[in-house]
């Protein structure tokens, strides 16, 4: 089963409507408790990402009897140093983001936690890409 | 302790949700910051925060939440509220700060999460 999301860049009202989504059908699959809040933690983290940075982005849901495989592809102004980007408590969110919840720099380190496989890809001035894939057996 | 009991004990009101003698959370967890909350395993917490926005109820969906306490008497936007009855989250709101609530809850019995 595949479902796809267009995520707003600013739309803090919306953000997660991508992420709730996910954790209904996977709910509807009969997935385990355990493995549906690393997947949806997973990716609420990586989808208030995209509306705290990016100008738009697209969330792509491929689910299988196997796996969960997320990609997040967004147009922003990208991760210039991404191993500083995982750093815990490393953040550049804006005051808004913060008033928001988030922005402590816990996002991306709280990701690649969940994931059993996480890549990130980011060229500065274009966008990042964020591939994440959880097991469900 | 059931959720009548804490709702006593803050001097709160449930906001919405249908709560009853079987309402009962041992644990619980205080942060503003989402992602803190995010970060712990376990589900069979309640979450006091002062954060009123749609943000803290969408964290709790993920986090598999029941239950959610606002506190410093802050009034949630209607949005904040209907977000969490279509979630099935109960939310509570104390007129207490969070300092407070956690110390009379974690004097009272509840433990925190770690």
């Amino acid at each position: 089963m595949d479902l796809s999301f267009n995520i707003q860049g600013g739309d803090f009202t919306s953000a997660g409507t991508a992420s709730s989504q996910v954790r209904r059908t996977l709910k509807e699959l009969g997935v385990d408790a355990s493995v549906i809040k690393r997947v949806v933690v997973a990716l609420y983290e990586a989808e208030v990402n995209i509306v705290a940075h990016a100008c738009h982005g697209t969330i792509t849901a491929q689910i299988n009897p196997e796996r969960v495989f997320l990609q997040l592809v967004d147009e922003g102004p990208g991760i210039p140093d991404i191993e500083k980007a995982m750093t815990p408590g490393f953040s550049t969110a804006s005051q808004e983001v913060r008033e928001m919840g988030f922005g402590a720099g816990m996002g991306l380190p709280n990701i690649c936690r969940n994931a059993d496989v996480f890549n990130i890809h980011s060229v500065p001035g274009k966008g990042t890409t964020v591939e994440i894939t959880i097991q469900i057996k | 302790m059931t959720i009548h009991e804490i709702v006593s004990l803050v001097k709160g009101k449930i906001l919405c949700g249908n709560v009853g003698e079987e309402d009962f959370v041992e644990y619980c967890f205080a942060s503003d910051l989402m992602s803190d909350v995010l970060t712990v395993r376990r589900s069979d917490f309640m979450l006091i925060t002062g954060l009123s926005n749609v943000q803290s109820i969408r964290t709790a969906e993920m986090s598999d939440l029941k239950y959610v306490m606002l506190v410093r008497g802050k009034t949630p936007p209607q949005t904040m509220i209907e977000l969490a009855e279509e979630s099935g989250i109960v939310l509570i709101m104390s007129p207490y700060s969070m300092f407070k609530a956690s110390g009379i809850l974690y004097m009272a019995g509840l433990k925190g999460v770690f």
